[in-house]
């Protein structure tokens, strides 16, 4: 699946680019599923050494074992494959709390992978402007419920229900860095019970 | 005069020499009173009268943030420089009343760092000194590398050492001792910004290194204050105030438009903040752009000057005053 095109928006939608290799001292890659796409074109234009001082940290989710394999082949001095973001959270933390200044970090896949990764990382002390991101595969959506704070994972369509409260939310384009969440308003909020039918807008 | 920012009448409380090139000025409010609170790194603008030329130099706050009974600088003789220096030190006597700007600061510290690298060569210590009180206070995380000529030029060096025993490392030239930028740039934890003040090839250096390195951009901070080059004198045309302005060989274009009664804006007058930028109508002749403000293709557009520190080489130049 190739890089999506997100049409233009309000400020706080985060907007992604294309990863290059960068010089640095070290590189931390973050990748869900579609996202070992990016890395591996990445390695099409790649030296010899950038890989030796690359640590990949990939969760496939359901892509299952079809990059796997690819990514270990390219030679990265340490290659980690997670079941879950929230399982490969703790090596996010401790990678980061050991590279140094000059360390390049790459995040890309879904938008909640890349959003809560990069909350870890600027949360470690790097500008968020100096990481770089791209996105590929699932345009599924990390929400918060504005009402209940409950977090639900790969949404889908408009109005979807919280998973914690069970309200019909709006989805928007309003987000959060601090949460690496879209926010989720309640749709029939003005006119309870009036609940607009679902339409999937993000697969 | 409205331009820059309001101004504070002062009363130089201590003239104290600190070596061979270092003289260290103390103001306090005149008629008593305290002055206003400012944050690590800031200038003042310190207007000197000499004879029918009024001097304006920046310098960097050098005393405790928290301290609102007295501002200090230290300012090192030029003698090759335009004079203002050299006013300081020869003419600036305790019990003289001047006249200062508010404080400025265009070399504040990112507090969203986790640690704070601070690198300064010679005179340029001295706004790392209001930085490293300021952070003392809070608790923060820094670290001074200090490059300085010999132990006698070394201005402050004993001091901080002393000061901030364990924070500080001194590195001097006549023993061949330098800053191993390198191994110091690719041993910080993630979240460090790296800060240096000093002289252009030591800033340049320091900028060049950490791009190499893959520091981002925003965690490298730097201050350099230029001296208004001398060079041919000019004319320019005021299309606003309707005047012809000469500008002298060592007059920078702003001072010239100052002493011809234009309010011309400005902040550090040293090509760094973007104040006094002003929009060029017309010319024929050559820009002699020195300021870090303008992008080159600014420079290359002929649309904008920074009158503080850049001059021109031609027939005609109409600006926008």
């Amino acid at each position: 699946m190739s890089k999506t095109e997100f049409p233009p928006s309000i400020k706080s939608r985060p907007v992604y680019g294309e990863l290059e290799a960068r010089s640095g001292s070290g590189h931390l890659m973050i990748a869900d599923a579609e996202g070992a796409e990016a890395i591996l074109d990445l390695a099409k234009s790649t030296d010899e050494d950038f890989w030796a001082k690359a640590h990949i940290i990939y969760i496939p989710k359901k892509t299952g074992t079809k990059y796997s394999s690819q990514l270990e082949e390219l030679g990265a001095g340490q290659f980690y494959a997670g079941p879950s973001y929230e399982a490969s959270q703790s090596r996010i933390r401790r990678a980061l709390q050991d590279c140094h200044m000059g360390t390049q970090v790459y995040l890309t896949g879904t938008e909640s992978l890349m959003g809560q990764a990069m909350a870890e990382a600027t949360a470690a002390g790097i500008p968020h402007t100096a990481i770089q991101t791209e996105h590929r595969g699932s345009t599924a959506r990390r929400m918060q419920c504005v009402h209940c704070k409950g977090i639900t994972e790969d949404v889908t369509t408009d109005p979807f229900e919280c998973s914690h409260c069970g309200l019909s939310l709006f989805v928007r384009d309003h987000y959060s860095r601090r949460l690496a969440a879209f926010q989720g308003v309640r749709v029939d909020a003005e006119d309870p019970g009036n609940i607009p039918e679902k339409v999937e807008l993000f697969k | 005069m409205s331009a820059g920012t309001a101004k504070l009448n002062v009363t130089v409380a201590e003239v104290k020499p600190i070596n061979d090139l270092v003289t260290r000025f103390k103001f306090v409010r005149t008629g008593g009173g305290s002055l206003p609170t400012f944050s690590g790194g800031a200038h003042t603008v310190v207007e000197m009268q000499d004879g029918d030329i009024t001097r304006l130099n920046a310098y960097s706050l050098m005393s405790n943030p928290a301290d609102r009974g007295a501002y200090t600088i230290s300012v090192r003789r030029d003698d090759q420089g335009r004079g203002g220096s050299k006013f300081m030190h020869t003419q600036v006597k305790e019990g003289m009343e001047m006249v200062i700007s508010n404080p400025v600061n265009l070399f504040s510290l990112d507090l969203r760092a986790k640690k704070h690298l601070m690198l300064a060569g010679g005179i340029g210590i001295t706004p790392f000194m209001a930085q490293m009180h300021q952070l003392s206070m809070m608790g923060g995380h820094f670290e001074l590398h200090y490059s300085v000529r010999t132990a006698s030029l070394g201005t402050y060096a004993k001091e901080l050492t002393e000061h901030y025993p364990g924070r500080v490392h001194v590195y001097h030239d006549d023993q061949k001792e330098a800053i191993d930028l390198k191994t110091l740039l690719a041993n910080q934890p993630l979240g460090t910004h790296v800060y240096v003040c000093g002289p252009k090839g030591m800033i340049n250096w320091v900028h060049g290194t950490a791009e190499e390195m893959g520091w981002p951009r925003e965690a490298v901070h730097s201050e350099e204050f230029l001296a208004p080059a001398s060079g041919k004198p000019f004319e320019v045309k005021c299309a606003v105030s309707n005047k012809i302005v000469q500008v002298g060989e060592h007059q920078s274009l702003l001072e010239a438009l100052e002493a011809a009664g234009i309010d011309a804006p400005y902040l550090c007058r040293g090509g760094a903040c973007g104040q006094c930028e002003t929009n060029v109508i017309g010319y024929d002749g050559k820009f002699l752009h020195y300021d870090h403000w303008l992008t080159d293709e600014q420079k290359a557009g002929g649309k904008h000057i920074m009158p503080c520190v850049s001059r021109f080489e031609g027939k005609t130049l109409v600006l926008d005053r």
